[in-house]
């Protein structure tokens, strides 16, 4: 009984003792202090992307085959380390198994195979660049994969008129970063290629903070009572755009997921 | 934004407390008459954004009763009186369901098109207005879009040709709309529509203005750092956009469209040219001017305004929420089918 105390003790206060030291750490050492706009914000103006491979598989994982043979090593899946803190998302066992289920059908079933919209945080680090617009009253997020966006209430929070794919963002400034509270998300859309998937129960708080001139960090917590047994959180670096005139292009990608989803209705060619 | 408020709400309330103590003898009088006076004999100049432009922010519709082109009847005539704006109004308020009404584009608030819910979806009749005195959104002495050349007509017809027939054969056969690849108002230049999705926002950050479009998400972030125009081999459904400021009007030029992107039958050449300007707190004027050689014989000119309301933008996910290929292929399948067997 006291070995089994003291072993649960002494990580704890150890634990807090992390914890404590890396509050003081943070606090004392704002590393970096982001430029302004012109009403005093940090400026977060530009075209960033992730450099990862979380859009494959949230979580830590090998090289592997890819789903079309024909393409040889043009679609392999790339390797990856877990953007996820801890390394595993917290699935409860049901979750687990459609998890499974999904990853197993996924170039069917994926909406992004679809090209539909990718709900947060799926956004920010899908293989495709995005541009924050910043303004005093709102904040713009304008995604180049299909031509998705959403625009964040900077003033009192506002209740969703309706759940939608990209969800309700309201924002607030905390020091020099931005914290973006998403709501009222479909439960259409999923995290990954991997088939992480969440419900429509999905809370999302995202924070955007300046770590140089042309790097933030990007943090999302994940909150789903009905698919995950506690909150977990993924963390990333978003590097900005640097090459002269960079521009968000235009990738309507509905026109790439046609013969997927109506290909089988196609008149037969025999006449 | 807040202390440049309570600073403006100060210097307000200091001169309330001035006019206040200085006419407390003559408190017969109205006060709002000298407010009045000083605010019209002044041209409008928009507040800024915070690195200095004129902000164009907000929420706009270009919900208008104003047709497109002029009703024929009219001639050359330009504009309306106020005495005329006021009638014709009045007509489209108390029309019978059904009525045809010249002179004004009801779109979806006419019964006859209407799918939705009118309370709903705000297709209420008698909450339209005209937007201006204008008999036409397209300005000048014909008001109606120049003839199309011949090779044109030649180009738009061989293309219909080409499809005629083979409509129902696949999914690209369908209307791009149909496909929720470019909807009609969300194309550029934009113009109103039937009266359902009308709603822009304009959000604007250092160097960039965007525009969301409600219909379709449609997006377009436009630069105004004076770069030049993508490399003419990327064709764009959108076309490729820059900007430039001119006074307190945005200045937005449109090259490098598609061959597919037909705008009244354009071509993929087509130049278009869009000017931004506020004229009151609660107006935009939306001009634009479309030029293209390989359609008609001159460029022709609209004039669109635009009034602020109230959101929310909703978002219009048509791709995710698209029944409608499926089912008219299908359709089409299952007739073949069925002609098939009474063939045999």
């Amino acid at each position: 009984m006291r070995t089994r105390l003291t072993d649960s003790v002494i990580p704890g206060t150890a634990a807090a003792i992390v914890v404590l030291l890396a509050a003081i750490v943070s606090a004392q050492a704002p590393s970096y202090r982001a430029p302004r706009t012109g009403d005093g914000k940090p400026n977060l103006n530009g075209i960033w992307q992730a450099l990862n491979t979380a859009d494959w598989d949230l979580q830590g994982h090998a090289a592997s085959k890819g789903p079309v043979p024909s393409l040889g090593a043009v679609f392999a899946v790339p390797p990856g380390l877990s953007v996820v803190e801890g390394g595993e998302i917290p699935y409860l066992p049901a979750a687990a198994a459609k998890k499974k289920q999904n990853q197993a059908n996924w170039t069917t079933l994926d909406p992004e195979a679809k090209c539909y919209l990718p709900g947060v945080p799926r956004a920010t680090y899908l293989p495709y660049p995005f541009q924050i617009v910043q303004s005093p009253q709102t904040i713009l997020m304008s995604y180049e994969y299909a031509g998705a966006v959403r625009v964040v209430n900077m003033g009192a929070p506002t209740k969703a008129p309706a759940d939608s794919w990209m969800g309700w963002s309201n924002g607030r400034w905390e020091g020099d970063t931005l914290v973006v509270d998403v709501t009222s998300q479909l439960d259409s859309t999923w995290f990954d290629r991997a088939g992480s998937f969440h419900s429509d129960a999905l809370h999302v708080v995202e924070r955007y903070t300046p770590r140089s001139a042309d790097t933030l960090t990007y943090e999302a917590t994940i909150e789903d009572p009905k698919v995950f047994s506690r909150p977990w959180k993924i963390s990333m670096p978003l590097y900005r755009r640097v090459e002269k005139d960079a521009k968000l292009l235009e990738y309507k990608c509905v026109e790439f997921a046609e013969e997927l989803l109506y290909g089988s209705l196609r008149k037969k060619s025999s006449n | 934004m807040g202390r440049r408020f309570l600073a403006s709400t100060a210097a307000l309330a200091a001169v309330v407390l001035i006019a206040l103590l200085s006419q407390a003898p003559a408190a017969g009088q109205a006060p709002s008459s000298a407010a009045k006076a000083t605010t019209a004999g002044k041209a409008w100049t928009p507040p800024r954004t915070p690195d200095g432009k004129p902000e164009l922010q907000g929420i706009w519709s270009d919900n208008t009763l104003t047709p497109f082109e002029r009703p024929k009847n009219l001639g050359a005539k330009e504009f309306y009186t106020d005495q005329e704006v006021v009638e014709l109004a009045k007509r489209v308020r108390e029309g019978r369901p059904g009525e045809e009404i010249e002179g004004a584009q009801l779109g979806a608030a006419n019964p006859q098109a209407v799918r939705y819910d009118l309370e709903l979806y705000g297709f209420d009749r008698t909450k339209l207005r005209y937007t201006s005195n204008r008999t036409s959104l397209i300005v000048g002495p014909e008001g109606v879009v120049p003839p199309m050349l011949p090779q044109a007509r030649e180009r738009n017809a061989a293309r219909a040709a080409k499809n005629k027939g083979h409509e129902f054969d696949s999914h690209e056969q369908r209307p791009l709309s149909e496909r929720c690849l470019l909807m009609g108002q969300e194309a550029i230049p934009m113009t109103p529509g039937a009266n359902e999705g009308n709603l822009l926002q304009i959000v604007q950050g250092p160097g960039y203005v965007t525009l969301l479009h409600e219909i379709d998400h449609n997006t377009r972030v436009i630069p105004t750092d004076g770069r030049p125009h993508l490399p003419q081999n990327i064709r764009l459904w959108q076309g490729d956009s820059v900007g430039h400021w001119e006074g307190n009007t945005l200045v937005v030029d449109t090259t490098n469209f598609t061959n597919l992107t037909a705008f009244r039958g354009s071509s993929e050449n087509l130049h278009l040219v869009e000017r931004f300007t506020r004229a009151a707190d609660d107006t935009m004027i939306y001009q634009f001017t479309v030029e293209d050689p390989a359609t008609w014989a001159k460029p022709w000119t609209a004039e669109v305004p635009w009034t602020k309301t109230k959101g929310p933008v909703y978002e219009y996910a048509c791709h995710e929420g698209n029944t409608m290929i499926s089912t008219i292929l299908r359709g089409a399948r299952v007739a073949e089918e069925e002609a098939a067997k009474k063939g045999k």
